[in-house]
């Protein structure tokens, strides 16, 4: 878990442009990682790429904190 | 009675120089801006020299999460407005935003960004394309970055005509001011397409040179020896500003821009007219929207590409628009340093005409050893040369036949040209 959780913070630092302590897994990416619509998608697209994953839109929209993509991934891995 | 315009910034981000005072002594210092490719493997390339930016790390001045957004050519040109804000001491606080616009040329937007989602597509699949991909390599998305970061709600357009791009989008936001809807224009242009697919594409066209094993003497306007042009990439924006408003801000005023023409060839569309009847036309109607007779034109800044029939064409128009004055008057090439910046040349070239009218030095062409009997005009060539330039003109022509020409003056509050 803490490694899909250190791969999951590189992918949102870089994506997103904000400083590694920021990413806490209660952190949300929109209000407190001032991600958008677009970044969102892009946020999506990287953790199937990484992780081997489908997430479907449904899925992807019940996504809003850090910990919720953290648990998503080691739910369906 | 129409608005004054004068020009009060500018910003550089050249392959000659990404400041002003960098880009200004290397262009009278005759220095070029040419080198091997660096930006991907040329191998299997016909040509491959360009005059690439150096040491431009966008991160240095835009925010690192902003930069990924933005392609090269957009990181460019937002960076050059930065610049060109700086110098004209504008304090975007004090200003009405509203009455502040943006209009940017570039030819060919974010092509990288388009080169690198359709290699994801062919690779990965449609559901691998970023969400980004479309607002990165829109051609428009240059202005519209500028009017986000610098908050600037005026009229914001991108105007397109190949390589007088820039020159156009100058014309228009000078007759923005002029009529009244804005106090202040950012506009110039941007380009950045030393990319794979665009190289390839100007290789096939067998449009730029093939010096390769030479390549600061590869572009060489009006020289006998010329075989093509040098690609480059770049932005160059200026801030254009209704006189009034300057002068009460007690801005440096560095020119007057005073007149714009426009036209198209209507002939062909990669070759230029071999007549060259529609540089003749933009050039003189350049010279009646400033209210001049040519006889007032001290310099002008060519198009002077360096391909063979270009240099000829032009040279054949200067003569019929100026008669006896084409040889009382300077001409010369900086894209014999410079390279060719497409949508962002006449930005930079516009930028040259204020330099040498403020600095009273004319930028020469280098790279003129043996001059093309049909090229038979004063072309500065090689050193610069120290002139009392008052009146300024730039012409420049793009694929589509389109030609654009600015006449930039020495600013007087009392206009006595």
């Amino acid at each position: 878990m803490a490694d899909i959780f250190e791969k999951i913070k590189d992918i949102i630092v870089e994506q997103l442009g904000v400083e590694p302590e920021d990413v806490k897994p209660e952190a949300s990416f929109v209000d407190d990682l001032g991600a958008d619509s677009l970044d969102i998608v892009e946020l999506v697209m990287a953790l199937e790429e990484t992780f081997d994953l489908q997430i479907p839109d449904e899925d992807a929209e019940k996504i809003h904190k850090v910990g919720e993509a953290v648990q998503y991934v080691i739910d369906h891995q | 009675m129409v608005n004054r315009v004068v020009i009060t910034g500018i910003g550089v981000v050249t392959p000659v120089g990404n400041n002003l005072d960098e880009f200004w002594s290397n262009l009278t210092g005759g220095n070029s801006g040419v080198g091997p490719i660096t930006r991907f493997d040329t191998t299997g390339y016909s040509t491959n020299i360009a005059a690439e930016v150096k040491n431009f790390n966008a991160a240095d001045y835009i925010d690192r999460k902003e930069a990924r957004r933005m392609d090269r050519f957009t990181q460019f040109a937002v960076t050059a407005t930065g610049m060109a804000v700086e110098n004209a001491g504008l304090d975007m606080a004090k200003i009405n935003r509203a009455r502040a616009g943006v209009i940017l040329g570039s030819g060919v937007g974010g092509i990288e960004t388009l080169e690198e989602q359709h290699k994801v597509l062919m690779e990965r699949g449609p559901g691998r394309v970023s969400p980004l991909f479309i607002p990165m390599m829109i051609a428009n998305i240059a202005s519209g970055q500028v009017g986000i970061n610098f908050g600037l709600r005026g009229c914001n357009v991108t105007t397109t005509s190949a390589c007088a791009s820039s020159a156009n989008a100058l014309g228009d936001a000078f007759k923005v001011i002029q009529r009244g809807q804005a106090d202040i224009m950012i506009s110039g242009g941007t380009e950045a397409p030393i990319t794979p697919l665009a190289v390839a594409g100007f290789c096939s066209m067998k449009a730029l040179s093939t010096r390769n094993d030479d390549p600061t003497g590869a572009s060489r306007p009006f020289d006998i020896g010329r075989d093509g042009f040098v690609m480059a990439e770049g932005a160059v924006v200026l801030v254009l500003e209704e006189m009034e408003h300057a002068l009460a801000r007690g801005a440096n005023i560095l020119a007057e821009i005073t007149g714009y023409g426009a036209s198209c060839d209507a002939y062909h569309i990669t070759a230029p007219d071999p007549e060259g009847g529609g540089a003749v036309l933009s050039m003189r109607w350049a010279l009646e929207d400033a209210g001049l007779s040519p006889e007032k034109v001290d310099y002008i800044n060519a198009h002077g590409t360096s391909t063979p029939l270009g240099d000829k064409l032009e040279t054949m128009a200067i003569k019929e628009v100026f008669g006896e004055h084409a040889r009382g008057l300077a001409v010369s090439s900086t894209k014999s340093m410079t390279g060719h910046l497409l949508g962002a040349a006449g930005g930079l070239e516009t930028a040259v005409c204020a330099l040498a009218i403020q600095k009273r030095l004319i930028p020469p062409t280098i790279n003129l050893s043996e001059p093309d009997p049909e090229c038979d005009l004063d072309y500065v060539p090689n050193t610069a040369r120290q002139a009392d330039v008052k009146v300024a003109i730039t012409n420049s022509f793009g694929f589509g036949g389109h030609n654009a020409t600015l006449v930039i003056e020495r600013f007087a509050v009392e206009r006595n040209i």
